[in-house]
């Protein structure tokens, strides 16, 4: 199988204080590849190194590559604001811009001059949020501000906003975890249709959800990636003690 | 607020009701002793103070209008130089500098809001008027001289010297403000711009975009304090109570009259004229103030909503 991101001997370092440990994964090609672990095992930190994304901390370090289609994100000429075009995120917290919904998806497309004319422009929102299926609820009111959605639809605005821009891989921080049920099952099922076309990586509190919705499963602890496995044989018959104890509640 | 049974309590809250209570007493008679003292020349000259051009104390001709419009024009000349460079150094402050910088030049910023006004003033004549008569001044003729706003005699005492002076004063506030105001734009919309490949300045837009209503706030509150700013003007403009296009002639600030003929004022009409001014301008700033701390309140509500 095809590796779309590749990662080796990744270490990351806020300071002095290390919080990746040499992680060595692939991650492949339209699949869904879930990060689990408990809180401050450095799963997020490690989604984040994937747009460089940390890059907005001023004592943050990495070293490793990271190769993106063959290609190292932390080679000195990249171009971060190509890369994270190419690499989308959604975030634990819904985060629309205090514009309305048409303008929250059409943001994207215009900073990264993806339109010809306004027909298009309106065709190529659309199409994000038919793909984030939250069309129907929000056609007829799409010059309204993106305040009025509920969460859920707030989450799902924000992932039609980063399929706009059209990227490959799309990074997911916990994208469920302040949201109700059902608004969660509509993720849940949106993320399983969405890796026909892309390939996510997903952060998860929630190790039903990384169970469900994932092909893959990464279980990071204290910063060291301690088992990478096909997510049925994870949470069937893991090869680690460690992640079996984590899986069965044992601790976490 | 609830009771509490003890009498120390009560005690304590009477106390607090009183300081509080102080406030706006102090308000109230103030408004009330202006007006009533203004009376001699509201009830005799009605709105002609207001829009009358002559000035002639010694024959009771009292005509407000070239101080309103020195004080307006000044302030504006003020926030037209201030809100960019403002605005310019909070963004920096917030969104690029590294910490070591933007801690001690922050402080710097603020230090500056604390030097007294007439400090302004001595500078604005040995440093800054010269400087507009030799150089600023000669620049503006040569280039913009077919502008009315920039014809006339250059002393370097006037509007322009004003203005200037003013935006010196009012940039600490409004940069300060502005910069308090991105700081509680939340991080999430920097992320969510970035994450869609948005360059840094396109980011800086959003978070200005969030900011909007905010920096409007800080922007009248530095025209507040432009509008009843006093020593530094009265040092610089020139006090001619004129009205003239050109920036280059002499102007005249209702503060600045306050401040300049208060002493003089002997006859009961003149002190009301004066009084009278000093109402309006009081009224002008309590106006725009209250604007702009909705505003500011405005944005720090939606932040944490």
């Amino acid at each position: 199988m095809e590796s779309k991101i590749s990662i080796s001997n990744l270490n990351f370092y806020y300071g002095k204080e290390q919080a990746l440990h040499d992680i060595t994964l692939e991650i492949p090609e339209r699949q869904v590849v879930a990060f689990i672990g408990p809180s401050g095992c450095g799963k997020s930190t490690f989604l984040r190194t994937l747009n460089r994304m940390n890059d907005t901390i001023p004592i943050a370090k990495a070293d490793g590559t990271v190769l993106i289609d063959g290609k190292d994100i932390y080679a000195p000429n990249t171009d971060v604001v190509a890369l994270r075009r190419k690499v989308g995120m959604v975030f634990q917290k819904s985060n629309p811009f205090p514009k309305s919904i048409f303008e929250n998806i059409a943001y994207g497309i215009r900073i990264n001059r993806m339109y010809e004319n306004k027909a298009d422009l309106e065709q190529k929102v659309g199409k994000a949020l038919h793909d984030a299926a939250l069309w129907d609820e929000v056609k007829d009111r799409l010059n309204t501000s993106a305040f009025g959605l509920s969460g859920g639809q707030q989450q799902r605005l924000c992932i039609a906003r980063a399929l706009a821009v059209q990227p490959e891989v799309i990074l997911m921080d916990e994208p469920a975890s302040a949201l109700d049920p059902i608004a969660t099952q509509k993720i849940e099922e949106l993320i399983v249709e969405l890796k026909k076309q892309y390939t996510i990586v997903i952060v998860t509190h929630n190790m039903q959800q990384a169970a469900r919705v994932s092909d893959r499963t990464a279980f990071f602890m204290l910063g060291k990636l301690v088992e990478y496995n096909a997510t049925q044989k994870m949470f069937t018959n893991p090869d680690e003690r460690l992640t079996e104890d984590y899986i069965t509640g044992r601790f976490g | 607020m609830a009771q509490t049974g003890t009498i120390g309590d009560k005690v304590f809250r009477t106390i607090l009701v009183i300081t509080a209570a102080i406030i706006l007493l102090i308000m109230v008679t103030m408004v009330f002793i202006m007006v009533w003292n203004a009376l001699p020349t509201i009830k005799s000259f009605g709105l002609s103070f207001l829009i009358g051009r002559e000035w002639k104390p010694a024959d009771s001709i009292f005509g407000a209008l070239p101080f309103i419009y020195g004080t307006i024009v000044s302030s504006v000349l003020a926030l037209i130089i201030a809100v960019p460079i403002s605005l310019g150094i909070a963004v920096f402050l917030v969104e690029q500098a590294p910490k070591k910088i933007a801690t001690p030049v922050g402080f710097m910023v603020e230090l500056l809001a604390a030097i007294p006004s007439v400090v302004y003033g001595l500078w604005g004549i040995f440093v800054l008027a010269p400087f507009v008569r030799d150089y600023l001044g000669v620049f503006l003729e040569k280039y913009f001289g077919w502008l009315p706003f920039f014809q006339g005699r250059l002393t370097g005492i006037g509007m322009l010297t004003g203005g200037i002076i003013l935006a010196l004063m009012i940039t600490p506030i409004i940069t300060a403000v502005v910069r308090d105001i991105l700081e509680v734009v939340p991080t999430q919309q920097r992320e969510a711009a970035l994450a869609l490949g948005a360059t840094k300045w396109e980011t800086t837009q959003i978070v200005l975009g969030n900011a909007a209503s905010g920096i409007a706030g800080a922007v009248i509150l530095g025209l507040g304090r432009a509008l009843g700013e006093t020593m530094a003007i009265t040092m610089v403009i020139g006090n001619s109570p004129q009205i003239s296009a050109s920036l280059f002639e002499p102007a005249y600030t209702i503060a600045s009259v306050l401040a300049a003929n208060f002493a003089d004022a002997t006859d009961e009409f003149y002190l009301s004229a004066l009084i009278e001014m000093g109402l309006v301008l009081f009224l002008v700033t309590f106006v725009v103030n209250a604007f702009a701390k909705l505003l500011v309140a405005r944005v720090g509500k939606r932040m944490h909503a």
